[in-house]
Order: structure tokens, then sequence, then C-alpha cells
């Protein structure tokens, strides 16, 4: 915003990226490239650090400053983000982390198509890990662009632009040379870095309104302009039934989705048994929680201190909530506190989002070179060596995320992420729950499962206010919405799972009893694991 | 199921599970229960009538052993999951359908509404732990055990043994 904070910002955001090349460079040397390592780091990772990288790779710039924006400008409704992405984190570890590290090797498809004819599974499989990981990517690459821009104050397009290109570039460095052992490293770094701002942050709000979180909402909710409504659920989807079926809708796509993220599954292969894999993802739902109970002292602390209209001027969605807390909490405009919280909590916003988006590239190279390259190949084409396609996706992956970024930017696309989630939930989590705990899951019932998530919730959305038809939408300037929630979580996770369930009934084939059976014993036991 | 292994795996000294054997896609991918390919060629090379790996799968799931082992991880996540997401829904329906009782007033400036979003973060942290503690105390070593048991059988068979004696 003024020229102190953008100076020594830079100069934290030169560090961080100094000491990620630095990583990205020292980690893979004198390792052999073989796919173990490339995708899997040589799963050697300690149980905490890779609740670490997994807590990194999950808490998003969204997260950080999207959540606290929130609650500082709607109070409560702010807070129902929270809660959402830390439960989901117990469908993972009570169904998901185990078991997948027990079945697979480096991907989802991995494990679905196990006990399948390969070949159509995989494909299913890879072609919704992509889009889950592309929407995604794309999501963090706008809020990237706009959110730097708007840190640094230069609101000017080139600048939007050149920071996306950036980034973009950026993470093509580090998942091409590092591979997931640098990933990790820096999901690592990032997470101490975000958990020790959060953790400051919080005291020093804490610490203003000595320790009394009363005083904290009272103060909160009269500089709200909304009163003790600010306290209660309703003023951001308390209005009529649509917008209300929105939420829910959003809300069970959240905490179904997570568990079908390939960026979070993958991390499972890095630790060398179900068990550590078990424990890092304590470690991370303690990290995670920790966290965002931070962050709801960090918004109504916004809201109290800075208050909800100053936020919400400076950016309507409210992001700017925490670095505007920071430079309060600091001193306020022009004092030395103020300026150096400002750029640490810019930087660590920034450092955030390169970790996160080279989590998501990793997990997609490995879908495009593991899953579809494997088998879409033509047969007669000379075979490349595996992880040299996947060097070779992931730096495609960054074009197409570039690309996709510099054409969405001038456009609303805070719906990606809930998209990303409820493809996720829609498609890949059936896939994976029913080949893990269904005896009768078939070929067919895999195939339907992914591809009958995965196109209504795309369709759905296409379809829905948040493509055209209101003055908020993609393009606003045409109408041929039909569906009327901006979520199609409610409607496309019980397609996806009514679909799955129909193609095993209605299969020709019938399950392989041995294949269960070896399946299962593996997947309990460990027996075989890679 | 207690170690009755074959007799070849008498003289097989215990292998670290998890150095890199040359290791299979995943869960199934090395039964040999398909008829034809590849990887069944060395099986049937093996001396004498052995039992296929996929034998050895079944007769493992058949086990008491392995019906105890997954019986006590679904008798605890079944229930639990059941009761988290149930738990969950209702928090959310009761945030966007019933606001009034969310924003009643329990002490001072928190509510309903407050002590419910705080009760979601305390039931995760206390699933996560009684899990984590299940897991360790119930599973762990039965499981381990049968892992054991199973790859030792299965020593031998299927893609593994193309790696030869010579290793």
């Amino acid at each position: 915003m003024r020229g102190d904070h953008q100076t020594l910002a830079l100069l934290l955001f030169s560090a961080f990226i100094a000491v990620t090349l630095f990583i990205t460079t020292r980690v893979g040397r004198g390792r052999k490239g073989s796919a173990e390592e490339f995708y899997a780091g040589g799963r050697l990772f300690s149980p905490m650090e890779n609740g670490f990288a997994l807590a990194g790779d999950y808490m998003s710039a969204a997260s950080f400053l999207g959540i606290s924006g929130l609650i500082a400008l709607f109070g409560y409704d702010g807070m129902l983000y929270s809660v959402g992405f830390l439960v989901a984190w117990l469908v993972v570890l009570l169904f998901v982390a185990e078991l997948v590290r027990n079945c697979g090797r480096f991907t989802l498809a991995d494990v679905v198509a196990a006990r399948m004819a390969e070949r159509p599974v995989r494909t299913a499989v890879g072609i919704s890990s992509v889009t889950v990981s592309v929407l995604y990517l794309v999501a963090q690459m706008v809020g990237a662009g706009s959110l730097v821009a708007l840190l640094l104050g230069g609101t000017s397009d080139a600048a939007r632009s050149w920071t996306v290109v950036g980034v973009g570039a950026l993470m093509v460095v580090y998942v091409s040379f590092g591979g997931m052992r640098a990933t990790t490293w820096i999901q690592i770094v990032k997470a101490v870095l975000l958990m020790a701002g959060a953790v400051a942050l919080t005291v020093l709000v804490l610490v203003h309104f000595h320790g009394n979180i009363n005083t904290l909402l009272g103060t909160a909710a009269e500089r709200s302009g909304h009163g003790e409504d600010f306290l209660a659920p309703g003023l951001r989807y308390g209005g009529d039934l649509t917008s209300r079926l929105d939420f829910i809708s959003l809300g069970v796509a959240l905490v179904l989705g997570t568990a079908g993220l390939p960026h979070i599954l993958s991390r499972f292969y890095t630790v060398p048994t179900a068990r550590a894999a078990r424990r890092s993802v304590v470690w991370s739902i303690g990290l995670i929680g920790g966290f965002y109970l931070m962050t709801i002292v960090l918004g109504f602390g916004a809201a109290a201190l800075v208050g909800s209209a100053e936020v919400r001027a400076s950016n309507a969605a409210g992001n700017t909530a925490v670095p505007l807390l920071a430079l309060r909490l600091g001193g306020g405009e022009g004092s030395t506190g103020g300026t150096i919280l400002f750029a640490l909590v810019a930087a660590i916003a920034f450092a955030t989002i390169l970790a996160v988006v080279a989590g998501i590239t990793l997990a997609s190279s490995a879908s495009v070179a593991h899953d579809l390259y494997a088998t879409l190949r033509r047969p007669g084409r000379r075979k490349r060596g595996e992880v040299a396609v996947a060097r070779i996706a992931a730096a495609g992956t960054g074009a197409v995320a570039i690309g996709l970024g510099l054409l969405a930017q001038d456009l609303n696309v805070a719906f990606l992420v809930g998209l990303a989630f409820a493809v996720a939930a829609s498609a890949n989590l059936p896939a994976l729950l029913y080949s893990l705990f269904w005896r009768g899951f078939t070929t067919r019932g895999a195939v339907w499962a992914v591809y009958g998530g995965l196109l209504p919730a795309v369709v759905l959305v296409l379809l829905s206010p948040v493509v055209s038809g209101s003055p908020t939408s993609l393009f606003p300037g045409v109408d041929f919405q039909v569906f009327p929630l901006e979520n199609p979580g409610l409607v496309s996770i019980p397609l996806g799972f009514l679909a799955g369930w129909l193609g095993t009934v209605t299969s020709p084939e019938p399950p392989d009893e041995a294949k269960h059976a070896e399946a299962e014993v593996r997947a309990l036991t460990g027996a075989g694991a890679a | 199921m207690e170690k009755e292994a074959g007799p070849e795996a008498a003289g097989v000294r215990l292998d670290d599970p998890w150095d890199d054997v040359p290791v299979p896609d995943g869960c199934g991918r090395d039964g040999t229960a398909a008829p034809v390919g590849d990887l069944d060629a060395p099986a049937v090379a093996g001396p004498g009538p052995e039992p296929s790996a996929a034998d050895i799968y079944l007769e493992v799931h058949r086990s008491a052993a392995f019906r105890e082992v997954r019986r006590r991880y679904r008798r605890f996540v079944a229930p639990a999951a059941l009761a988290f997401l149930l738990w969950y829904l209702a928090y959310v329906v009761a945030a966007t359908t019933a606001p009034e009782l969310m924003a009643r007033p329990v002490a001072g400036a928190v509510n309903v509404a407050m002590v419910a979003g705080l009760g979601q973060f305390l039931t995760t942290f206390l699933l996560t732990w009684a899990y984590a503690r299940h897991a360790r105390l119930r599973r762990d070593r039965a499981a381990l055990d049968l892992r054991w048991d199973t790859q030792e059988m299965t020593r031998g068979l299927g893609p593994e043994t193309t790696r030869g004696p010579g290793r």
C-alpha cells in the first residue's frame, strides 16, 4: 500500500524465494531420478514432517486471509468455513489415510484401478484428478495476482499479470527440479511461517483485550455495525431458502471433498507405513485445528480493532482484514511496528500461495504422467521415462495455469475452490470409498462413479448463477441459468454415489472375489505395500 | 493362521518390507487371478504345486485373525463416522435454518452458535485422539503380524520372483 511496506515486503518475498530455490537445488542433489523419488520423495519423511506438509498443502491464502476476512465482514457466518475445513479431516483420518497408503503407490488412480480393468478406470480417475487440480490451481493463481497487487499497492494490470506469470514459473521450477522432496520441504517451511505468523497476531490480539474473549466479541459486534447479530449465523447465508441450501451444499462439499483432493492423497505416500500416515494426519489435524481457531480470533479481532466498514472499504471480499489488523496491532499507519507486521503478513501470504500451487502442480503432473500418459500413450510410440514425462507435465500444467490465470484475472473466480471440492467429493470420493469398502464394486461402477460425479458437478455450475444470469456472474451479460445453487455438491455428490452403484449392479462382469480379498487384506494389514 | 508358512519360507531372511522391492501398483494388482498374463509365469515355473498368491490372500482373508482386525476397524469407524457426520450436518442445518436458536446468549457475548462451533473443534480433536489410540492399542499389533505372515507366504510368488535367486 505505502512505500515502506512495499520495500520490506519485497525483501521478505525475495528472501523466501531464495530459501525455497536453495531447498530445491539442495535436496535434489545426488538423488537418483526414480519415480519413487519424484512422486513420493523417497517415502521416508517422518509423521511430524508430513503432518506439517499436509497442513501446508491445505491451508491456502484463502484460509489465512479469506476466512478471517469473511469473519471480519460477516461475523459468525465466516466461522462456518473454519469448522467445515477442519471436520473434513476426520473423513481423511478414518477412511482414507491408512488404506490409501497401504494400497497405492503414487496416485489416487492406483488405489481405484487396483481391482479393476486398469485402462478405463485409470483414465477416468486421472481425468477427474487433473480437473480438480486445475480448478484449484487457477483459483490460487488469480488469487495470487490480485492479492500481491493488493498488498503491494500496485493495482495495475501489468503488476497482476507479472505476478501470475512469476508464481507459475516458480512453481514449475520447484516441481520439475525438486519433485516431492523439495515440495515437501517448501510446505514445511511455509507451514511453520504461517503458524508462527498466526500465533504472533493472535497473541497480540488477545493481549490487546487482556485475554478477555468477552470484550473481544463485544467490541467486534459493536464495531461491525450489526450488533448482536454479528455473533450469530445469518448475516451472509440467512437470506432465502436458496442461499441457505447453497451453504449446506458448500458445507457438505467441503467436508467430503478434502478426502478426494489429489494433492492431499499423494502426501500419504511420502511416509513409510500406514501407521506413519495416520500419525501425520493426527499432526495435521492438530495444526489445522489450531490454525482455524486462530483465524476466528483474527477475524473478530479485525472487526473489533479495524472495524468492518474500513475492511470492506479496503477490499470488498475482506481479503485485507488481516494485513490491516497487523498494521493496527503494530502501532498503526506509519509506525515501525506496523510496517514490519504488515510486511510479514504479506510475505507469509505470498509464501502460502507459492507452496500451495507447487503442491497442486506436483499432484497434477503425477496424474498426467502416471495415470493418463501411461494408459493413453499410443502403443507403437517409444516409451519415455515416467519421471521425464512428469517433469514435462509439470511445465505443461504451469503453462495452462498461467494462461487460464491471465484470462480469468478480471473474472470473479471465487467459486472455483468450491467447485474443486465439489468435483473431488462427487467423482473421486465415491470411486475411492466404493473400491475400498464394497466387495461387489466393478470396473463399470468405478468408471460411472467418476464420470457420474464429474459431469453433473461441472454442468450444474455452468448452468448456475455463478456463470450467467446475475450481476456477479462470470458473464453477467447473458442468461442461461437453470440451476439455482452456486455450489453443486448437494446434487452432484449423491449423483456420483448413485452412478457408481448403478454401474455396478448393471455390470455384466461379476466382481472378482480373489482381488477383493487381496485388496482388503492389503488395505488393512499393509502386506505388500510399496 | 499362525506361522504356517510354506516350506520355502524357512530359509528366507526377513526383508525390510519397505526397501525398494519393485512393488505392484496397488491392492489386487499382483494377484495371479488373471488366467493369462506375464505375472503368472514365474509362479507357475516355481517348484512343486504351490498355492498362488490369490489363494494365499483368499486364505488370509478368511482367517479368524484377519476378520478380527477388520471387525475392530469397522466397529470403531462406522459408528464414529456416522456420529460426526450427523453432528456436523445438524450444526450446518441449524446455523442456516434456526438462527434464533443459535443466537441465544449463554454467557456474556458467547451464544449457542459460538458454543456449537467450538464444540465441533473439540469433538474433532477428541475423535482424532480416540481413533489414534484405538488403532494403536487394538489394531496395529495384529495387523503387523498378519502383514509379516502374508508377506512370508507370498514370498517367491508373483512379480517378486522375477528378481530371481541371484539377488
